[in-house]
Parts: structure tokens; sequence; C-alpha cells
């Protein structure tokens, strides 16, 4: 450990970066996609004869959120397998 | 370098961490009680000296927070700490860090009840002199949590260390300082939310007075279960603190600290929300308070598994040798991850599961009837936002267990250490969105209780669309761990 490279240097910062990408960007989609599904329920409650029409647009928007959380993960994989 | 310099910057460092952090939440406690009196005073000019003078004591009651933190900040400066050992530059960071958080949760927690018990009184005059007693044995409870942080701060500045060599006892000063400071911060907020449903019950109902005041103190009592944890992992790490030891022993007080301050967090907030609902059911429908303090219970018991969890792994990573770790940069990484992964992915499962727990006990003061298909449904729901904790857990687990027979190299450490972050942080967002869900499903289930199948099937669906990020989380810290 007394001689850091500089590959090395580069190697570390790179997985902390992919834990970090990885843990931060699950914080939105985790919270933003369970305020969606909760107002589904809540929809479904008040209107049950929709209830195919609520989930499916529940779960479109639940893709799009979804969105930011698979930007992380492909960031966090490049960064621990390709650079 | 001299020691008494380093204890000299640390006295200053610790001096300004205090009272900067410790003035954020008495002062937003405060604004809140200051906003509910103005929109009070809207409503009834006639009483504004009332209000006025009720919002001066309630304000005044959340000032204690930030005062304590103001006479720790004013010690760290003035008393010169030098004499008492090199460690101590750890210690007053830890004092500062302890009081300057524990003070925040209990600030803002202190101004909920302020607020709501001023707002009652413009609904109900005629309370007020109970609703005054009500709101300030609610602050008062709040305000443990910074009292516990003020004793740690003390315990701390007081401890005499002289003869000890810098390291590792400056973690055990370091990691005190965290695990009482981070621990506080849920109870006081918890504690404030439940309060504050309590005056607010109480200004709706006013002959339910002892109904709410007994699940108010019961609530408020289990919401500070997670900050005497944190207290009593501060104490042991100050009291039973390694003298003599290499780079592994900084590593498992640093990571026992971390795990129990952080895995207290969401805990005690939990509980808190859980509390709420349970006050705000028994406003709404007061025939089902026996149903309503037995869902609260167990809402909260569950609501507790995550610093249960913290709790376990910080006594592990205080008695547990690890003899077989390397004491190295690695070792040091993997026991630190550990602590960080259980601790904050516990945050999100535990406020997460408050949340499902209170809307369980509005459902059930909507629909009595239907109290067992509710109970189902809210531990349904309360056991998918433990998931992310679990996995935590279980990071926490290999990251501590693991063997570790490869070259120490930084690329390795940092790995490790990495790994605990990305599931820390990632279980945060799907425990408290899992939350979310869960806790409207429960209220949907209230009003409609004849579609209760329809509504878990679409909350299990959303949850597990919630998870989704946890479970990348946990790959890639499998990635980090395993493959890399």
């Amino acid at each position: 450990m007394e001689n850091i490279s500089g590959a090395d240097l580069v190697r570390a910062a790179a997985f902390i970066g992919a834990g970090i990408a990885m843990g931060l960007g699950a914080i939105g989609p985790g919270v933003g996609e369970g305020f969606a599904g909760g107002k589904a329920c809540e929809a479904i409650g008040r209107n049950p004869d929709e209830a195919g029409l609520l989930t499916r647009t529940m779960l479109v928007a639940q893709a799009v959120a979804e969105s930011t959380g698979i930007y992380s993960l492909v960031v966090a994989l490049l960064l621990i397998f390709v650079v | 370098m001299e020691a008494e310099f380093i204890v000299h910057a640390g006295q200053y460092l610790g001096a300004g961490l205090c009272i900067g952090l410790g003035a954020i939440g008495a002062a937003l406690g405060e604004g809140y009680t200051g906003g509910l009196a103005n929109t009070s005073i809207s409503r009834r000019p006639a009483m504004a000296p009332t209000y006025t003078r009720t919002m001066l004591v309630a304000q005044a009651v959340a000032e204690t927070s930030a005062i304590f933190a103001l006479m720790v900040s004013v010690l760290l400066l003035f008393t010169d700490l030098s004499g008492m050992g090199v460690c101590q530059w750890a210690a007053a960071i830890g004092a500062g860090l302890s009081m300057g958080l524990g003070a925040f949760g209990s600030g803002i927690g202190a101004g909920l009840p302020g607020g709501q018990a001023i707002w009652g009184l413009s609904r109900q005059p005629q309370t007020a002199s109970h609703m005054t007693t009500t709101m300030l044995v609610s602050q008062a409870i709040c305000q443990t949590p910074a009292i516990f942080s003020l004793v740690v701060a003390f315990l701390l500045i007081f401890k005499d260390a002289s003869g000890y060599p810098l390291w590792p006892y400056s973690a055990s000063f370091l990691a005190a300082g965290l695990a009482m400071g981070l621990g506080a911060i849920g109870s006081g907020w918890g504690g404030g939310m439940t309060g504050g449903a309590c005056c607010e019950g109480f200004a709706r109902q006013p002959r339910l007075r002892s109904q709410l005041m007994t699940m108010n103190l019961v609530g408020q009592a289990v919401s500070q279960t997670p900050a005497i944890f944190a207290l009593l992992i501060a104490i042991m790490l100050v009291v039973g603190g390694k003298t003599e030891g290499n780079i592994l022993t900084v590593a498992t007080t640093l990571g026992a600290g971390l795990a129990i301050g952080f895995g207290a967090i969401g805990s005690g907030l939990g509980n808190g929300a859980n509390a709420q609902g349970a006050c705000e059911a028994v406003t709404m429908n007061s025939g089902t308070s026996k149903d309503m303090m037995t869902f609260m219970l167990v809402g909260q018991a569950i609501g507790q598994t995550p610093v249960i969890f913290a709790l376990v792994v910080s006594l592990m990573l205080i008695f547990i040798p690890f003899s077989g770790m390397p004491a190295n940069l690695v070792g040091f990484s993997a026991l630190v991850g550990a602590g960080l992964s259980v601790g904050i992915a516990g945050i999100g499962s535990g406020f997460g599961n408050g949340l499902n727990g209170a809307s369980a006990c509005r459902g059930v003061a909507l629909a009595p009837a239907e109290r067992g298909s509710m109970l189902t449904l809210m531990l349904v729901g309360q056991a998918v936002a433990q998931t992310p904790a679990i996995f935590g857990l279980l990071v926490a687990f290999i990251l501590m267990f693991k063997g570790y027979p490869g070259p120490a190299t930084l690329p390795a450490a940092m790995a490790l250490l990495s790994a605990g972050l990305c599931m820390g942080f990632g279980g945060l967002g799907p425990g408290v969105g899992n939350g979310f869900t869960g806790a409207a499903a429960c209220e949907a289930a209230g009003h409609r209780p004849d579609q209760r199948g329809l509504i878990m099937r679409t909350m299990l669906v959303a949850q597990a669309v919630a998870q989704s990020t946890a479970i990348y989380a946990l790959v890639i810290a499998f990635v980090l761990i395993f493959v890399v």
C-alpha cells in the first residue's frame, strides 16, 4: 500500500464513484415510484372500476421515474468495468 | 506538531459545528410555531395577546436545544482541553457533533406541538389551560434527545484521556459524538410529530383528552428508544474505548458509531409518524382507541427493526475481535462500510414503516370492522418496506465476515467502502417510497374495504417497481465486493 500508482488511484476513484452513483441515484426513483404507487392505490380505492387504466398509468409513470435509476446503474457498471 | 495546537484546532472546529448545526432545528421549529400563531391570529384577531403569549412559551421551549448548543460551543471556545491528552481534539469535535446534530431534531420536534397547540386554541378557546399543559408535556419529551446529546457532549469534554496515544482512542470520541448526534435526530423530530397530532386532536375533540394523552405518551416513549440505543453505544464507546490497537480498532469504533447513529434516524422518525397517525385516528373515531393502541405498538415494533439491525451490527463491531481481517486499509474499509450500509439503509425502511403504520391506524378508524384485514395489509406493506434494511444488513454481514486474501491495494479497499455506501444510500429511497405506497393502500382500504384485494395487488405491483433501485444497489454492491 506504500507506493500507490496513478492507475490504482484512478481505479479506486472509479469504484467510489460507482457506489455513490448507484447509491444516491437509487433514492429518487425509490421515493418517486412509491409516491406514484400510493396515489394509484388511493385512486383505485375511490374508483375501482378504472383499476386497469389507473394501474397502466401508474406503471408508465413509474417506468419513466425508473429511468434515472437505470442511468445510475449504467454509469456504475461503466465505472466498474469499462473505464 | 505539538499536541496543544491539535487540541485547540479541534475545539474551534467543534465549537463551530456545534452551534452551526444546533441553530438549524430550533429556528425551523420556532418558525413553524410562529407561522401557525399568525394563522390563528388572522382567524381571531381579538385573541392575539393569548396566542402571542402561547407562541412565546412554545418558542422558548424549542429554543432550549439551541441554548444547549450555544453552551457547549462557548465551553469549547474558552476551556483549554489540551491538559487532558492529545485525543481531546476528537472529544471536542465529537461533543460539537453530538450537541449540534442532537439539537436539530429536538428543535424541529418541539416546534410542532407548539404550532398545533396555538392553532387548536383558535378552534376551541375554552381548552386554553389544558392545551398549554398538553403542549408543554409533548415538547418536554421532544427535548429528551437533546438532553442525551448534552450529557454525551459533557462526557466527551470532561473525560480525562491524558497519557493515551492519539489513536485509536480519538476514534472512540469521534464515534461517540456521531452516534449520539445522528441518533438523536429521528427521536426528537418524530416525537414532535406525535405531540403535534395530540394537540390537534385535543382541539378537535376536547373530551378525548385523556385517551389522546395516553396515546401521545406511549407513542413518544417508543419513539425515544432509538435515541436511547444511541446513548448506550455512545457511553460504551467512551467508557469502554480501547486505548491501544491498530487500524482495525479505529475502523470498528467508527463503524459502530456510524451504524447506530444513522440507523436510529429512520426508526425514530417512523415511530413518531406512526404514533401521529394513531392520535389522528383516535380523534376520528374514539371508539377504536384500544385497537389503535395495538396497531400503533405492532407498527412501531416493526418500525423499530432497522435500528435493532443497526444495534446488532454496532455491538458486533465493538465486541468481535475480527482477528482474520487484514490490518490495513482493506480491513478498515470493510468494517466502516459495514456500519454505513446497515445504518443508512435503515433510514428509509424505518421511516417508511412508520408512514405505513400511521395510515393503517387511520384506516381502522374509517372501517373498524375490517381491522383484521387492515392488519394483514399493514404487515404485508411493512414487510416489503423492510427489504432495503435487510439488504443493508446482508451487505454489512458480508463485509464483516468475508475473507480478504487478495493483495491490499487502494482500489480493493475503496471498492469495499463504496459497496457499503452504495447499499446504504440505495436502500434509503425504496424504503421511504414503499412506505408511501403502503400508507396510501391502507388508507384506500379504509375508505373502500370491499376493494381491499384489488388495492393490495396494486400496492404490491407498485412496491415491486419501487424496490427495483434497491436491487440495483444490491447488485452493484455485490459486484464491488466479489467481482472487482
